[in-house]
């Protein structure tokens, strides 16, 4: 390196003169980033290595809660066992009970369904991923699953956990998925007062426990305790399944609209294991890619 | 490449990972706000104290890797950590200069200029955060960098 410079001497120089060129340069590169990822979302192949490269880290940091989890579970008292394994006896008894219930009714919907000529419901698909213990970031309600487009996860499917739904997956890498909340600030979904049907959108808040619903006028037929469900319409999440149960409704006289808000009834912040739900969708998700060939492929219909 | 060089490169390469698991390490939710950007931190500290090592081009790289850590617009952070490393390249000798507490006032303008550019990258990108708590991670960075700036130090002299 033919740079001059005393021996043992502690400062040297940077190395590079046209420092403002070379900043413009890389600013200009983030750019164009940022402009290809949020306009064309064209890096997918970009954003899959990216996700790959920092999946071990992601691993890493997930690594004391996982290990912690496991010695609770396997030092547990055999007294605590047995307490456990007996509230999940009953539990299973309970639900077996009302699945045995359920069966008799779904074969009396398929009947009625035949009978008035709709469509019998298309099966759905489950299957369960793990919460990996990851701050994404701190003000936006985002976790990380383990599950990827190696299992078949896509962009946009709903995320369900036993009592309701989660939220729905926005980057999809080959190992792992982020999963948006209902709760996000930015996350919005329809839904459905199950008392009446009166349709609205449900909004995240930024905090865990709470959902707002910011478009009903202040004569709105909502009360206390309405369960809200999701509507199916948007085409994201399959109609029915409970999204939050309404804990406030204030009529303002001099505002036009009503405040409502409602509290999950999924645990947002406290799950650890969710559902991923495959439905056949009636309308297709806003830019999903998978349905168009195919229908290229068949022709034009006749 | 002097023997120097190659030790900072050797610092560089171990810091960099262990505050990208930091910057996500579980907390608890009250904490969760207050933690500070500890990856820009140690750009800065690079830039500042190891600028042939520490370049421009590491600290796109660093916020290149939180953007694909954190899973928001490609782009993002390594927008606003190359605009930081540059102001710190350009004025490194004179602020090198300053007492600690000199430097941490410095230290904070630069984490308000870097969350301000998120803050508007966010807004453009149609991801609007109008939380008063997004600024939290300035003051507590701030704090925390005579801390750093002590402990990389002494890092740094070990080798």
């Amino acid at each position: 390196m033919p740079v001059l410079r005393e021996p043992g001497a502690r400062y040297a120089p940077p190395r590079v003169s046209a420092l403002g060129l070379r900043a413009l340069l890389l600013i200009g590169v983030s750019l164009g980033l940022m402009v290809v990822d949020h306009r064309q979302h064209e890096l997918q192949m970009i954003r899959a290595t990216a996700s790959m490269v920092v999946w071990p880290l992601q691993r890493l940091v997930n690594a004391p809660a996982a290990a912690w989890e496991w010695m609770q579970s396997s030092l547990a008292t055999q007294h605590a066992l047995l307490a456990e394994n007996q509230s999940l006896r009953a539990a299973a008894r309970e639900s077996s009970l009302r699945l045995l219930r359920l069966e008799s009714i779904e074969q009396e919907n398929l009947r009625l369904r035949a009978l008035v000529q709709v469509e019998p419901r298309e099966a759905e698909r489950v299957q369960a991923a793990t919460v990996l213990r990851v701050d994404l970031d701190p003000l936006r309600h985002r976790v990380l699953i383990d599950r990827g487009t190696r299992d078949g996860v896509s962009r946009g499917q709903p995320v369900i956990d036993a009592s309701g739904v989660v939220g729905q997956t926005t980057n999809v890498g080959p190992l792992a998925a982020e999963v948006i909340l209902l709760s996000d600030p930015t996350h919005a979904m329809p839904v459905q007062v199950v008392r009446n049907g009166l349709r609205t959108i449900a909004v995240g808040s930024g905090d865990a426990g709470r959902l707002m619903l910011p478009y009903l006028p202040r004569n709105a037929d909502v009360q206390v305790d309405d369960l809200l469900v999701s509507s199916g319409l948007g085409g994201v999440f399959p109609g029915g399944l409970p999204v939050a149960r309404v804990v406030e409704v204030r009529r303002d006289p001099s505002q036009p609209l009503a405040t409502v808000s409602a509290v999950p009834a999924a645990a947002l912040d406290r799950d650890r294991e969710v559902l991923l739900l495959w439905y056949p969708a009636r309308v297709p998700p806003p830019g999903a890619p998978e349905t168009a060939p195919r229908a290229r492929d068949k022709g034009p219909p006749r | 490449m002097t023997d120097g060089d190659r030790r900072s490169r050797l610092l560089l390469t171990a810091v960099a990972p262990v505050a990208l698991v930091l910057c996500a390490l579980p907390l608890p939710r009250l904490l969760d706000p207050l933690r500070p950007d500890l990856l820009l931190l140690i750009v800065i500290w690079f830039a500042l104290m190891m600028p042939r090592t520490g370049g421009l081009l590491f600290a796109w790289a660093a916020g290149l890797g939180l953007d694909a850590f954190r899973g928001v617009v490609l782009g993002e952070n390594a927008l606003a950590f190359v605009v930081v490393a540059y102001l710190v390249h350009r004025f490194h000798l004179r602020v090198r200069m300053f007492p600690l507490a000199h430097q941490s006032l410095v230290v904070l303008s630069l984490l308000f200029i870097y969350q301000f550019l998120l803050f508007w990258i966010d807004g453009v990108t149609g991801h609007p955060l109008t939380d008063w708590a997004r600024w939290l991670p300035v003051l507590t960075g701030a704090l925390c960098w005579p801390l750093l700036a002590g402990l990389l130090g002494r890092l740094a002299i070990r080798g």
